[in-house]
C-alpha cells in the first residue's frame, strides 16, 4: 500500500506530530537550555553558565536526595514485582476465563481513581488514631506509628504501583505455552521449580518491563513521599517542587529534572536491554 | 488434558493462592472503599468506630464557590482535552496503520512516549516552556499539556480497533471508486466509531484524574485535583472523601460506557453496518 505522501495523508499524520514536537520535544529541550540559565535578584536570564550544575553537584543534600530516591524507587520495584506475582500467577493460570475478565477489570478500575485521593484515604488507615492503630489497640498492641516512615511510602508506591505492574505481568503470563508447562509437569519437575525454570524465564520480557515501570512511577511520585512519608528523607520530586514552587530557582529544578531523566534512560535501557536478552525480536 | 487441570496438583496451594489473591485486590480496593465509606461518616478526624451518617461534606463541598470554579475548569479542560487527543491519537492510528515510511520508528516514539515521562518532570519542563511563549497560568497551558499526555492513550486505542479491521476493506472501498475522504467518511470512520467514543470517554477520565502537570502550569485556574491536592497540604479534610467520590462515580460511568462501547455491543453494531 505504497503511495506517495499525500495531502490527504498529511492531514492525519501531521496534527499530533506537530504537537508533541511543539509540547512535549521543544519543552524537554527548553529544560536543557534553561539548565544553563542564571538567577540575579529572582529573575532568570537566558545565560550559558553550567553553575547551577556546579552548585547543584557540589551539594549533598542533592546526593543524598538522589541516593534515597534510587533505593525507595528499586525498593518499589522489587516489592511491587514480588509481592504481585503471585496473584498474577493465580489469575493467569487458576481462573476460568470469565473470572478473569473480571480480575482484570475490576484491577483497572484503580486507574480512574484519583491517587491522590487513595493516598489520602491511606492517611486514616496509618494514622495514630487510625484504623490500623484502633484494632490493634482493641487487642492490646500499639499504638505505632506508622504514619511518615519510609514504609508507609512504600505502601503508596505500591497503591500507585502494583494494578500496573499485576496487569503486565498477567499479560506475560496468560501467553506462556502451555505445553512448556505441561511438558515440565511431565518431566515430572516440581511446581515451585516449574514456576522459578519455566514460568519465569518464558515471562521475563514482560516482568522486567513491568518492574521497570514500577521504577519510573516510583522514582518520580512526589505525593507518596510527602503526604505518607511525612517528606522525610528527602526524594528527587520533593526536591524538584520545592525549588520550583518556592522562589524562582527554576533552572536548578531543570538540573535535577534531567539529572531524573538521564538516570530514568540508563535504567530503561539496562533493563529493556536484559528483558530481551538472547531473544531475536 | 487441559493444561490448567493439569496443574491443580495440590488443593491447599490452590487455596492459598486464591487468598492471596482476594486479599491483593483488598489491598487495592481498601484506600478507595474507605473513601468511600467516610465521606458519609460525621468525624472531623475519621477513624473508626464511625461516627454518624451525614451528608455535611458533600454539604461543605457544594456549598464551596472553589470546588465549583474547580469542578467547572475540570469539566471544560476534559472535554476539550477529550476531542483533540481523540483526533490527534485517531490520526496518529490511522497514520501507523495505512503508510510505511522513513522515521516512522520515531514518530511512534513520540506519538507513544510521553506517558513514560514522569508527570513531576513534566510538569516542570511544561511550565518552564510555557511561560516563555507565554501561554502558562491559563486553562489553555492546562489543555495544552493534557493532550500531550492524552492522545497515546486515544492513539493506542484506536490503534487496535483499526487492527481488528480486514485490511482488504479500504483498497475494496477505492477500487469501488470512493475517493480516499470518502472511504475514510465511510468505511474507516464507522468501523472506528466505537473506538473513537471510547478513546474519547477515556482520555477525559484521565484528564479528570492528573493533577501533577495541572498543578504545576494552571496557576489560578485550578482544576478539581489541583484543589484536591490544596486540600491535602492543608488540615488534613474528609472534604477530600467527599469530592473523590463524586469524581470517582464520574469517572466510572465514562469508563463503563467506553467499556461498553469497545467490546459489547457498540463494536458489533458497527461491523454489522
Amino acid at each position: 500500500m505504497r503511495r506517495p505522501i499525500s495531502l490527504y495523508g498529511l492531514t492525519f499524520s501531521l496534527p499530533l506530530l506537530i504537537w508533541q514536537v511543539l509540547f512535549f520535544v521543544f519543552p524537554l529541550l527548553f529544560l536543557v537550555a534553561l539548565s544553563f540559565w542564571t538567577v540575579k535578584n529572582f529573575v532568570m536570564s537566558p545565560d550559558f553558565d553550567a553553575v547551577n550544575w556546579t552548585t547543584m553537584y557540589d551539594r549533598a543534600v542533592f546526593w543524598q536526595a538522589y541516593g534515597t530516591t534510587l533505593a525507595l524507587a528499586a525498593a518499589a520495584s522489587v516489592l511491587t514485582s514480588v509481592l504481585a506475582f503471585p496473584a498474577s500467577y493465580a489469575i493467569a493460570f487458576k481462573m476460568s476465563e470469565t473470572t478473569r475478565r473480571w480480575a482484570v477489570f475490576l484491577m483497572v478500575i484503580p486507574f480512574f481513581t484519583s491517587y491522590l485521593v487513595r493516598v489520602y484515604s491511606w492517611q486514616i488507615f496509618l494514622s495514630d488514631n487510625g484504623i490500623i492503630n484502633v484494632i490493634l489497640g482493641g487487642i492490646g498492641l500499639g499504638p505505632y506509628q506508622m504514619l511518615n516512615t519510609v514504609g508507609a511510602t512504600m505502601i503508596g508506591y505500591l497503591t500507585l504501583a502494583f494494578p500496573l505492574v499485576v496487569l503486565l505481568q498477567l499479560f506475560s503470563l496468560v501467553f506462556i505455552d502451555r505445553t512448556l508447562i505441561e511438558a515440565a509437569h511431565n518431566m515430572r519437575c516440581g511446581r515451585l521449580r516449574t514456576v522459578f525454570e519455566v514460568i519465569i524465564p518464558s515471562a521475563r520480557t514482560g516482568l522486567v518491563i513491568a518492574a521497570l515501570f514500577c521504577f519510573i512511577l516510583a522514582f518520580g511520585d512526589f505525593v507518596s513521599p510527602v503526604y505518607l512519608g511525612g517528606g522525610e528523607p528527602t526524594t528527587l520530586s520533593i526536591l524538584i517542587t520545592d525549588t520550583t514552587k518556592s522562589g524562582q530557582q527554576w533552572p536548578r529544578a531543570a538540573v535535577i529534572a534531567l539529572t531524573m531523566i538521564g538516570t530514568l534512560m540508563v535504567v530503561a535501557f539496562a533493563a529493556v536491554k536484559f528483558a530481551y536478552k538472547g531473544k531475536s525480536k | 488434558m487441559s493444561g490448567s487441570a493439569d496443574l491443580n496438583r495440590s488443593r491447599s496451594v490452590d487455596w492459598a493462592l486464591m487468598l492471596y489473591v482476594v486479599l491483593a485486590y483488598a489491598f487495592v480496593f481498601a484506600p478507595i472503599a474507605a473513601s468511600f465509606v467516610f465521606s458519609f461518616n460525621s468525624d472531623r478526624f475519621p477513624s473508626i468506630p464511625l461516627g454518624e451518617f451525614s451528608l455535611d461534606w458533600y454539604r461543605a463541598v457544594a456549598t464551596d464557590p472553589l470546588v465549583w470554579e474547580g469542578a467547572r475548569n475540570t469539566l471544560f479542560v476534559g472535554v476539550i482535552v477529550g476531542v483533540v487527543s481523540t483526533a490527534l491519537g485517531f490520526g496518529a492510528a490511522y497514520t501507523d496503520y495505512r503508510y510505511k515510511f522513513a522515521g516512522k520508528q520515531v514518530y511512534l516514539a513520540l506519538a507513544l512516549l510521553p506517558p513514560t515521562i514522569p508527570v513531576i518532570i513534566l510538569g516542570l519542563a511544561m511550565l518552564a516552556y510555557l511561560s516563555r511563549i507565554n501561554l502558562s497560568g491559563n486553562a489553555l497551558s492546562v489543555i495544552i499539556s493534557h493532550v500531550v499526555v492524552c492522545a497515546p492513550f486515544a492513539m493506542a486505542i484506536i490503534r487496535l480497533r483499526l487492527s481488528q479491521m480486514d485490511p482488504a476493506l479500504e483498497p475494496a472501498a477505492w477500487n469501488l471508486g470512493a475517493s480516499e475522504w470518502m472511504a475514510m467518511r465511510h468505511v474507516i470512520v464507522p468501523f472506528c466509531a466505537p473506538a473513537i467514543l471510547g478513546a474519547l470517554f477515556i482520555t477525559m477520565a484521565v484528564s479528570f484524574d492528573e493533577f501533577a502537570v495541572a498543578w504545576f502550569v494552571s496557576g489560578l485556574n485550578e482544576t478539581l485535583p489541583v484543589k484536591v491536592l490544596g486540600f491535602l497540604q492543608g488540615q488534613v479534610s474528609p472534604r477530600i472523601n467527599a469530592i473523590g467520590t463524586f469524581v470517582f462515580i464520574l469517572s466510572m460511568t465514562l469508563v463503563i460506557l467506553a467499556q461498553l462501547l469497545l467490546s459489547g455491543r457498540g463494536a458489533k453494531l458497527a461491523d454489522k453496518e
